[in-house]
């Protein structure tokens, strides 16, 4: 289960739509082992492409490196599909490595509506949780 | 001394759960080498062979090795080499 507050929703919801037609990327961050997402980190797409996502690699180090020294973890990893369903693709689970973490995926293929669904990928098996939104 | 290697969570298995052990070498393929010696299993995670596996970031202290020499980057004692798999996927 995902539990997020309504304020963290809205602002990947914004940055999907924002970077529409190319996926966007980004880290929720809270405190190690809370399971608790509280930070906002919208991060670059370094592929720029409405089919792909990367992390740019000196970026995640120096959020990765922040996290580590504030004893904080990567809770969600989100990214937006720009004309598929918000679900893991075989790219998204072969590349999923953050055992702990929460995949978002949201879906801006519809002008009026955006798909938002929450994933666990771990060692290749997908499972969907339930989002609760929290106000 | 030695050269501080910090591991990224799922790689851990081949370290008994720490998030940092140490080697030594003077170039990151033979630091990789002998960290298989005490952690079998694990250069395979990050070398294949063409080199550097493409979607593992690793970093000599803050810089990506991608912009250094790679698997030929020199490292010394008191350096930190630091693992991340890339955060990466995608529709596609």
């Amino acid at each position: 289960m995902l539990t997020i507050s309504r304020e963290l929703h809205d602002k990947i919801v914004a940055h999907a739509r924002a970077d529409h037609p190319d996926e966007a990327c980004g880290v929720l961050a809270g405190p190690a082992g809370s399971d608790r997402p509280e930070r906002f980190i919208a991060m670059e797409n370094a592929e720029r492409s409405p089919t792909f996502y990367r992390f740019d690699s000196g970026e995640q180090f120096r959020v990765w490196t922040q996290m580590d020294d504030d004893d904080e973890e990567p809770v969600v990893i989100y990214h937006s599909h720009t004309a598929t369903q918000a679900y893991p693709s075989r790219t998204d689970i072969s590349y999923a490595s953050e055992p702990n973490a929460h995949y978002v995926l949201v879906s801006t293929r519809e002008p009026d509506s955006t798909e938002f669904r929450s994933y666990r990928i771990i060692d290749g098996a997908v499972t969907e949780e339930p989002v609760t939104i929290v106000e | 001394m030695a050269i501080e290697v910090r591991i990224p969570t799922i790689l851990r298995t081949y370290t008994d759960g720490a998030k940092q052990v140490e080697g030594t070498g003077s170039t990151l393929d033979e630091l990789f080498t002998d960290l298989e010696a005490r952690h079998g299993g694990l250069r395979e995670r990050l070398v294949d062979a063409k080199g550097l596996r493409r979607f593992v970031n690793v970093y000599l202290n803050d810089e990506d090795v991608r912009f250094l020499s790679g698997l030929e980057t020199p490292v010394k004692d008191g350096d930190t080499v630091t693992v991340l798999p890339a955060v990466a996927g995608g529709a596609r």
